[in-house]
C-alpha cells in the first residue's frame, strides 16, 4: 500500500509554503471525498496531503449587489444547497447541489474540490458555468482570476499550476428577470454519477426578449462545456417553443459524448436535447419569480425509469 | 509511522496511535475498538460508515482521521445513554425498521443528525436525508415509518 503524510497547513500562507515544498508528489485536498478513493485505488499515489480544512476564513458564502456571490473555498455542497441567497437566486446551482451525491457526502465536499477535480460530471459544474463563475486562483506569486471555463482543460485536469490553490469561485449578480435550472439524469435518484447534466440559465428584457442566455453541459464532453451555438440562437429572440427546440438541437449538435457504463453516446446527445429544452422552458417560466426549494429538488434529478 | 492523534469521540476523549492515511472509519474500528459503523463500500456510496461530524452525517471512509481532530463526532455506540436508545433507535425497533441489519447504525446515524436539524419533515424529506444509504435488503419502507414515527416522538417529549 502507498502511504502518505499528512499535513495540515493553519493559514493560506502555510498551505501555499508546503505545496511549494512538496512540489508535484503533494496533493491538496479540502473534503477529501475524491482523494481518499482514488487513492485507495492506486490511482493518485502522493508522498504527503495537504489538508485545507484547518485554514480559517475560506467556508464562507456571501451575497452582495455588487460582487454577486462569493463561494470560499471550503464552502461545502450542503452550505450551497441549504443557502437561501443560493436557491432564490442562483436556482440552477441549487439544483446542482441537491443532486449532488447523498448527504454525507456533500457535509464534506466542496464546491471548489468540485472544480478542482474537473470531473465532465460533477453535479455542481454545468451550473457554476452557466452562472459566468470566476475563479481566484493564489499562488505564492500572487493571485489571478479565471473564467471557470478556462479552468477545465481535460478530465481531471485544470489551468492550475503545481503550487496554486483556489481560494474563492464569484458568481456575477444575475441581472433582474433571470431564471435556471439544472437537471441531473442518471439511472437512480441518488449516489449517482451523472449520465448528462444540463444547466440553463436566461435573462428576458421587459418585453419579454432573451437578453441572455447560458447552456451548460455536463458529462457529454471531455470538461463541463458551453454550449454556445445554441446559447447564441436564443439572444434577442422570443423565448418560444419552436426557439427552445433548435436550441436543444444545437446543443446536441455541439457536444461530443462517449458511450461507457451509464449510456450509449447516442442517447446521451439525445437527452443533452431533451435536458436542454427542459430547463429552459424552466428558465423562461421561472424567470424573475424563483421556484421552491421543494421544486427545485423534484425537478434536480430525473431518472432513466 | 503511526502517529498520536487525539479524537473526542461519543464525549470522551480518545487517545489513539493512528496512520497518516488512515480514514476516519478505519480510526474508529481498529483503532477506538468501535466496531457498530460498518465498512460497506469503502468508497462513499453505501452510507454503512456514517457517523455524525459536529452533529453533521459524514461517510466515514472519505474522512482523513487526523483531520477530525477538533471535530465532536458521535458514532452508533454513542446514542444510547443510561435511559436506554436513542428515540430514533427505539422506534426502528418498534417499526422492525431493519432486515439483515447491516446499514441500519448508518441509517441511525443519518436520520439522527437529519431530525436533529429538521424536527417537523415530510416522508419526501426523510426520503431525500437517506438517500445516501443504501440497503441492500431494501427495507425502505419500515426504515421511513421509523424516522417519522422518531420525529412524532421526539417533538412531543420536546
Amino acid at each position: 500500500m502507498a502511504r502518505f503524510d499528512y499535513l495540515e497547513p493553519h493559514s493560506l500562507d502555510e498551505a501555499l509554503r508546503l505545496l511549494a515544498e512538496g512540489g508535484d508528489n503533494t496533493r491538496l485536498v479540502a473534503g477529501s471525498t475524491d482523494f481518499l478513493v482514488r487513492w485507495r485505488t492506486g490511482v493518485w499515489r502522493p508522498d504527503s496531503v495537504v489538508c485545507m480544512q484547518h485554514v480559517p476564513g475560506l467556508d464562507y458564502i456571501t451575497w452582495n449587489p455588487d460582487d454577486g456571490l462569493s463561494i470560499g473555498a471550503l464552502a461545502t455542497v450542503q452550505d450551497i444547497e441549504q443557502s437561501d441567497e443560493v436557491r432564490n437566486r442562483y436556482p440552477a446551482l441549487a439544483a446542482g447541489a441537491t443532486a449532488f451525491a447523498g448527504v454525507q457526502v456533500r457535509n464534506l465536499a466542496t464546491v471548489a474540490g468540485n472544480i478542482c477535480n474537473a470531473s465532465p460530471a460533477g453535479d455542481t459544474l454545468p451550473a457554476l458555468l452557466a452562472y459566468n463563475a470566476q475563479c481566484r486562483i493564489v499562488g505564492t506569486g500572487g493571485e489571478r482570476w479565471l473564467p471557470l471555463d478556462e479552468v477545465f482543460v481535460g478530465p481531471g485536469r485544470t489551468a492550475l499550476e503545481s503550487g496554486e490553490i483556489l481560494t474563492e469561485i464569484r458568481l456575477p449578480a444575475p441581472a433582474e428577470n433571470t431564471g435556471g435550472l439544472y437537471i441531473k439524469h442518471s439511472p437512480r435518484g441518488a449516489m449517482d454519477i451523472s449520465a448528462v447534466g444540463v444547466a440553463s440559465v436566461v435573462s428576458l428584457n421587459a418585453d419579454g426578449a432573451c437578453a441572455s442566455a447560458r447552456i451548460a453541459l455536463g458529462a457529454v464532453a471531455p470538461t463541463p462545456v458551453r454550449a454556445y451555438g445554441a446559447e447564441g440562437r436564443l439572444v434577442s429572440q422570443t423565448l418560444d417553443a419552436a426557439n427552445i427546440a433548435e436550441a436543444g438541437r444545437l446543443a446536441a449538435q455541439s457536444c461530443s459524448p462517449i458511450a461507457d457504463v451509464r449510456s450509449g453516446a447516442d442517447y446521451r446527445r439525445e437527452m443533452v436535447r431533451v435536458l436542454t429544452e427542459r430547463t429552459l422552458s424552466h428558465a423562461v417560466a421561472t424567470a424573475g419569480n424563483p421556484p421552491s426549494y421543494d421544486d427545485i429538488r423534484r425537478l434536480a434529478v430525473q431518472t432513466a425509469w | 509511522m503511526k502517529q498520536p492523534l487525539t479524537l473526542k469521540i461519543n464525549g470522551e476523549n480518545r487517545l489513539l496511535l493512528v496512520e497518516p492515511f488512515y480514514s476516519l472509519l478505519d480510526c474508529l474500528r481498529d483503532e477506538a475498538r468501535l466496531t457498530g459503523s460498518k465498512k460497506g463500500c469503502d468508497e462513499g456510496d453505501c452510507g454503512a460508515c456514517t457517523v455524525l461530524l459536529d452533529g453533521k452525517p459524514v461517510t466515514s471512509c472519505l474522512v482523513l482521521a487526523h483531520s477530525a481532530h477538533d471535530a465532536e463526532i458521535t458514532t452508533i455506540e454513542g446514542l444510547a445513554d443510561v435511559d436506554g436508545l436513542s428515540p430514533v433507535q427505539k422506534a426502528f425497533v418498534e417499526h422492525g425498521g431493519l432486515q439483515c441489519g447491516f446499514c441500519i447504525p448508518g441509517l441511525i446515524m443519518s436520520a439522527t443528525g437529519f431530525l436533529q436539524a429538521n424536527p417537523e419533515p415530510t416522508e419526501e424529506d426523510v426520503r431525500f436525508a437517506i438517500g445516501g444509504n443504501l440497503c441492500r435488503c431494501t427495507g425502505y419502507n419500515r426504515v421511513v415509518e421509523a424516522i417519522m414515527a422518531a420525529a412524532a416522538e421526539m417533538r412531543e417529549s420536546a
